[in-house]
C-alpha cells in the first residue's frame, strides 16, 4: 500500500518533469537563470510583518465581536458587507495616505489579510457549541476564561482556514505593491525582467513565487495539524 | 422587527456622520481623504458624465470574460481528474506546482506576451478561476453516490452520456459554490490588475484618481468598486438559493 503511493508519487513526479521538459522544448531558451535577486529579504519582511500584525487583531478583533451578541448585531454586518470588496482597491488610497513608502506595503498587506481572519473568528465563536458555554456558566468561569478556555479552542479551525485564505491575499497584495511602489522584493524583479525582456529570469522569478506559495502553504498545513492534533485524536 | 433592520445600519451611519462633522468642522484639506458629501458628489458626476459606466464595463467584461475561459478550463480538468484517478495522481504534482503561483504573478508574463488591455486581463483572470474550480469540483465529481456510478454502468451508458447524465447533474450544486468563489476571484483579480499596469478599467481609474490628487475621485471609486463586488456577492448568492435551495449549502464554507 505504502509502496503503490510512493510509486504514484514518482509517476506524478515524472509527469511533471516531462512538462518541463517540453516546455524547454518549447521555449528553446536556458530557463532557470542562477543569477538571484537583489533583495527579497526586505519584501519578506513587509509579508510577514504585515501578516502577523492581520493575525493578531484579526483574532483579537474578531474575538470581540464574536464574544458579544450586541456586537454582532451591530458590527457584523458591516464586517459582511465590507469582505466581497476587492481588497487592492485600498493601495491608492493608500499611495495616497502614506506615500510609496514600506509603510504602505505593510498597511495595505495588513488591511487585506485581516478581515478573512477576523470574519472566520467571528463566525467561529457564533458557532461555538452552545452546551459549552453553559457548562462554562455552571463552571461560573469569568468571560476571558470562557474566550481563552472554551471559545478560541473550539474556534482554532475556523480561524486557521482564515488565516491560510488571508496567507495568499497577502502574497498576491505584497507582489502588487512591490511592483506599484518599485520596492525591492520579487514582484519588483519579475517586473523588472519582463521589461528588459529577460524571460529566463522572469520565469525563474515567477518559480520563485510559486514556490513561495507553495512553502507557506505547506508551512500552514503543518501548524494546523499541530494545532489541531487533540481534535483529530477526539474524533 | 423593524429595530432589528436598523441595528446594522447604525454604525456605517453614524461612521458617516460623524466624519462628515469632522471634516467640515476642521475644514478638511487634504491629498488622501474628503468628506462623504464631496465624494457622493463625485460619484454623482463621474457616473454623469459616463467616466465610471464605462470603466465599469470594461472591468465586467474582462472579469467575466476571463472567469468563463477560466471556470470551463476548470470545469473539464476538475471532471477529468474526479472520474480518472490514474490521471488525477499523475498530474499532482504539476497542479500542486502551478496552483500556488499567485495569479498577479503572472502579470509581467502576460505583458511580453500579449501587451496590454483586455486579453492580458483576461488571461491572468481565467488562470486565477481555474484551480478553486477545478479542486472543488473533483472532490465533487469524486463524492457522488457510487450507487449512481453503478446505475449508469448497469445501463451500459457510454462516457458521455454518463458525464452529461449522471456526473455533471449530481455535483451540479457544489459546482455553483465553486463558481461562486471564482466569480468573487475574477472580481478582485481584474481590479488589481488595472492598478497594477493595465490602463483600462475601475481600477486604472482608481489610479489615475489619485496620481491627480482628486481625494474625492479616488474615494468615490473605492465605494463604487465596494458596490459593485457587493452586488455581484448578492446577486450570485440568491441565484445559488433560487437554483438549488439548501443542497448547495453543504458543501459551502461559511
Amino acid at each position: 500500500m505504502k509502496r503503490t503511493a510512493i510509486l504514484w508519487r514518482l509517476a506524478s513526479a515524472l509527469v511533471a518533469a516531462g512538462f518541463i521538459a517540453a516546455w524547454q522544448l518549447v521555449a528553446n531558451l536556458k530557463l532557470v537563470s542562477p543569477v538571484f535577486l537583489p533583495g527579497p529579504d526586505r519584501a519578506w519582511a513587509a509579508l510577514v510583518r504585515g501578516f502577523s500584525a492581520a493575525s493578531i487583531a484579526g483574532i483579537a478583533l474578531g474575538a470581540l465581536i464574536g464574544s458579544s451578541r450586541m456586537m454582532r448585531a451591530y458590527v457584523a454586518p458591516s464586517l459582511e458587507f465590507l469582505r466581497p470588496l476587492p481588497v487592492s482597491a485600498i493601495i491608492p488610497v493608500a499611495i495616497a495616505m502614506l506615500g510609496l513608502t514600506q509603510g504602505m506595503a505593510l498597511f495595505v498587506i495588513a488591511f487585506g489579510a485581516i478581515w478573512p481572519i477576523m470574519l472566520a473568528t467571528v463566525h467561529g465563536f457564533a458557532a461555538v457549541e452552545p452546551r459549552l458555554y453553559e457548562v462554562a456558566r455552571s463552571l461560573q468561569m469569568s468571560r476571558t476564561a470562557i474566550i481563552a478556555k472554551i471559545a478560541l479552542p473550539s474556534a482554532l479551525p475556523d480561524i486557521l482556514a482564515g488565516m491560510r485564505l488571508s496567507l495568499t491575499v497577502a502574497l498576491i497584495l505584497s507582489v502588487v505593491c512591490e511592483i506599484l511602489a518599485g520596492l525591492d522584493g520579487l514582484g519588483h524583479w519579475v517586473l523588472l525582467s519582463a521589461r528588459a525582456f529577460r524571460s529566463a529570469d522572469l520565469f525563474a522569478g515567477v518559480i520563485l513565487l510559486g514556490a513561495t506559495g507553495y512553502l507557506t502553504s505547506i508551512a500552514m498545513s503543518l501548524v494546523e495539524q499541530r494545532l489541531l492534533a487533540w481534535q483529530t485524536a477526539a474524533r | 422587527m423593524s429595530l432589528d433592520r436598523t441595528k446594522p445600519l447604525l454604525l456605517p451611519l453614524a461612521l458617516v456622520l460623524a466624519f462628515e462633522l469632522w471634516a467640515r468642522l476642521t475644514h478638511l484639506q487634504s491629498d488622501s481623504l474628503a468628506p462623504p458629501s464631496a465624494i457622493l458628489a463625485a460619484l454623482a458626476t463621474a457616473l454623469a458624465d459616463l467616466s465610471i459606466p464605462i470603466a465599469t464595463r470594461d472591468t465586467l467584461f474582462a472579469a467575466f470574460a476571463g472567469l468563463s475561459i477560466g471556470s470551463a478550463i476548470g470545469l473539464a480538468l476538475g471532471i477529468a481528474f474526479g472520474i480518472s484517478r490514474p490521471l488525477d495522481r499523475l498530474m499532482e504534482v504539476t497542479v500542486e506546482a502551478i496552483r500556488p503561483i499567485p495569479s498577479i504573478a503572472l502579470l509581467p508574463i502576460a505583458l511580453i506576451a500579449l501587451g496590454f488591455g483586455y486579453r492580458m486581463e483576461i488571461v491572468i483572470v481565467a488562470f486565477a478561476c481555474v484551480w478553486p474550480m477545478l479542486i472543488m469540483t473533483r472532490s465533487a465529481v469524486r463524492s457522488i453516490e457510487p450507487r449512481l456510478m453503478e446505475v449508469s454502468r448497469a445501463l451500459r451508458l457510454s462516457a458521455p452520456q454518463r458525464i452529461a447524465k449522471i456526473v455533471i447533474p449530481a455535483a451540479l450544486p457544489r459546482i455553483f459554490v465553486a463558481f461562486r468563489l471564482s466569480a468573487g476571484i475574477a472580481l478582485i483579480v481584474a481590479v488589481t490588475v488595472e492598478i497594477a499596469i493595465n490602463p483600462i478599467g475601475l481600477g486604472a481609474g482608481i489610479m489615475l484618481a489619485q496620481q491627480a490628487l482628486r481625494a474625492d475621485l479616488m474615494l468615490a471609486y473605492l465605494v463604487w468598486i465596494g458596490a459593485i463586488g457587493y452586488a455581484l456577492n448578492m446577486l450570485l448568492i440568491a441565484a445559488q438559493r433560487r437554483l438549488f435551495g439548501r443542497a448547495a449549502l453543504a458543501g459551502d464554507h461559511p
